[in-house]
């Protein structure tokens, strides 16, 4: 029975009058890939901005690696960060640098490793991801997919022990996403990584996961690995799992009647 | 009428909460563990960008800003016969008012427009969430040396806009409307007290370079992070700056009159 | 996105304009001078009106400077202003019956001190004090004195006439 490496109790979040989570439970195993799946809004961007505490829970506790980390101390923090890498959504790279910077900006902000080896290990990382040969492109030049799996290899420059993907495959074309979902399990298993992928594509995700939480209104709708999810009969699941376009999240935005509405203006 | 008192309510707690906020962004990215080996070479490069770039239209308007006050006050004086005291009016008017407050105001439209739309669109991209993520501190990596680059770039700019400010009403006074270099110079000489006007107008631009670079800084790192967002909060990083500029050096003015 | 070497001449080259910048604001635009620079020595006197007399205030000679006011207060007993005069030492010669007065730097200037030699052979040293002074012109006070010779004078003109 591998540990929890992210363990997510009662989480309780609002953002203004909207209630993001609500008494929401997941744990992340260590060493497998979790994703994290649900429709358009529900917070999920907002839950990896939870666990690497860059948003504060009103109340519920989020352990990782046995730290609670809203208890940590603003050094404390930043050292426990080190050891997660994060994918954003945007990529995210540093605009006024080019990718081999980009990459060796953690290393050289966070070590004392010679330039020499700093150098070795960039390359290294950009080979990891295919990219070697741009290293000196500014990001400015890059195309969408190839600035992703730059920001891949500068999140994986200090060998996190926690990656978390914000949507990987959005508005990528067919061979970038295999590129990713090849990369996403490579990782993983070679590096004994624990990932967690947040996305709404099915194929994908199914393909790379080796868990799956949905969420929905708040909290955990369904859980399993991915031939569980198939076979699940709830409505919330199976409504995302099939893309039924109607059902527990409704195709109206909510509204009065259309009688009434066509009788008002006539 | 009721509605009106409530909404006044809320924009002045939005605006304490938002000074509070201001301040805590100031507090974090000054008191700390200066790494000052790692800081000197972004803060260099910051001077470049804040100071170097600024200097241009800096350098322009000190010398037509000179040159006008020369040309206006040579037409008054002349009026009384007393245009040998045109050294005096323009030294005095460029040190103690003209010279810090009109840099900071430039500074604030160049610069500090500039600093808060490259840090809202940094936090916009999510450069900075990513930064904090990879574990290093935006406020001190990012934010601190821009913010030292403003202080320590304000009273510099506002010493050459009074050197040059006065070179451009000796052009006009002396080389083109004929008053006598001599007294140009000794009137000036005598009149100008560099305790009170030159020391002063670098203590008011240090004072300015705070103000103006930190209100920059702060609204770029809280604006709302989309394109809408950076363009407000440029927009109010020039208005309030100039603003703050004005306040502060009639409050400032009236300290020195009052002798301290 | 020059290169470094590029970015640390320019600021180098901004920070020594800014420098050349106070240089020139000190000395040609405000005359910061070390006049002092060198021996000086105080003496003080008591006027009954300074005027508009203020602190680093020019003390001449024969309308060359030779020093400056240093320091204004009142004197409590006498009620009259003890100015103290910083004198630049060339020579300590300033006779003891030396007479300070206050003048008007043209007609509507500022006031200065001048100071009038006198003949005796016995020096003022540092500190001592300048006993004969001439207060400043009040202008009010000349106005004043104006209209009343004025009017006394029709006053006796009219007297004459009766």
């Amino acid at each position: 029975m591998t540990s929890a490496w992210v363990d997510v109790k009662n989480l309780c979040y609002r953002r203004g009058k909207r209630i993001i989570f609500e008494g929401a439970n997941l744990t992340i195993e260590q060493g497998k890939i979790t994703a994290i799946m649900g429709p358009s809004g529900t917070g999920k961007t907002t839950l990896l901005k939870l666990i690497g505490a860059m948003l504060t829970p009103d109340s519920g506790t989020i352990t990782v690696a046995g730290q609670d980390i809203h208890a940590l101390d603003r050094d404390e923090l930043y050292l426990a960060r080190r050891k997660m890498g994060m994918l954003f959504q945007t990529s995210a790279l540093f605009t006024n640098i080019d990718v081999f910077d980009n990459v060796a900006f953690p290393m050289r902000e966070n070590t004392d490793l010679s330039e020499e080896l700093i150098r070795n290990i960039v390359l290294m990382k950009l080979e990891a991801v295919g990219l070697r040969g741009a290293a000196h492109l500014m990001p400015g030049e890059l195309s969408g997919g190839m600035a992703r799996r730059v920001a891949l290899a500068r999140a994986m420059a200090l060998d996190p022990q926690l990656m978390m993907y914000d949507e990987p495959f959005v508005g990528q074309d067919p061979i970038s996403m295999g590129v990713l979902v090849k990369l996403i399990k490579t990782l993983n298993d070679v590096l004994g990584l624990t990932s967690i992928v947040v996305s709404h594509d099915i194929h994908e995700t199914f393909d790379v996961a080796d868990y799956i939480y949905i969420l929905s209104e708040g909290r955990v709708v369904g859980e399993g690995t991915p031939e569980d999810m198939n076979k699940n009969d709830s409505p919330h699941v199976k409504q995302f799992v099939h893309g039924l376009p109607d059902g527990v999240v409704p195709f109206h935005y909510p509204a009065v009647p259309l009688q009434e509405d066509l009788i008002t203006h006539g | 009428m009721v509605d009106q008192i409530v909404r006044i309510g809320r924009q002045g707690s939005k605006f304490c909460s938002g000074v509070g906020q201001a301040g805590i962004v100031l507090f974090h990215t000054t008191v700390r563990k200066p790494r000052l080996r790692k800081l000197f070479p972004l803060l260099i490069e910051q001077l470049y960008h804040v100071g170097v770039m600024s200097l241009v239209i800096i350098v322009v308007a000190s010398l037509f800003i000179g040159m006008v006050v020369g040309l206006q006050g040579y037409n008054t004086l002349n009026k009384f016969g007393a245009t040998a005291q045109l050294g005096q009016l323009l030294a005095l008017s460029i040190t103690r008012e003209l010279g810090p407050v009109v840099t900071a105001l430039l500074f604030a439209g160049r610069a500090g427009s500039a600093l808060t739309a490259e840090i809202g669109l940094m936090k916009a991209t999510e450069q900075l969430s990513s930064m904090g993520m990879m574990g290093v501190d935006p406020l001190w990596r990012v934010i601190a040396p821009r913010l030292w680059a403003g202080i320590i770039t304000m009273p510099i700019l506002a010493l050459i806009f009074a050197a040059l400010a006065v070179l451009g009403g000796y052009l006009v006074g002396v080389e083109w409307l004929g008053i006598d270099p001599g007294s140009f110079w000794s009137n000036m000489q005598s009149a100008v007290d560099y305790k009170t006007d030159v020391l002063s107008g670098i203590y008011k631009s240090f004072a300015f370079g705070i103000a103006v670079t930190w209100i920059a800084i702060y609204q770029g790192f809280a604006c709302v992070p989309t394109s809408a967002g950076i363009s407000q909060a440029t927009t109010r990083t020039v208005v309030f700056a100039s603003l703050a500029t004005l306040g502060l050096d009639f409050i400032l003015t009236t300290m020195m009159i009052g002798g301290w | 996105m020059p290169s470094d070497r590029s970015m640390n001449f320019w600021v180098g080259a901004f920070m020594i304009a800014g420098l050349a910048s106070l240089a020139v604001l000190a000395f040609k635009v405000s005359g910061l001078t070390t006049y002092f620079g060198g021996n000086s020595y105080v003496l003080t006197a008591d006027f009954d009106n300074i005027g508009s007399l203020r602190v680093r205030a020019p003390v001449t000679i024969a309308g060359v400077k030779v020093g400056e006011v240093a320091n204004i207060q009142l004197n409590r007993d006498s009620f009259q202003a003890k100015v103290t005069l910083r004198i630049k030492q060339i020579r300590n010669d300033l006779p003891e019956d030396t007479t300070a007065s206050i003048l008007t730097e043209g007609l509507l200037g500022s006031n200065y001190i001048s100071l009038s030699p006198g003949y005796q052979e016995t020096y003022l040293a540092n500190g001592d004090q300048i006993t004969e002074t001439h207060p400043a012109l009040i202008l009010e006070n000349l106005v004043g004195q104006l209209l009343y010779n004025t009017k006394s004078k029709a006053e006796k003109a009219d007297n004459k006439k009766t």
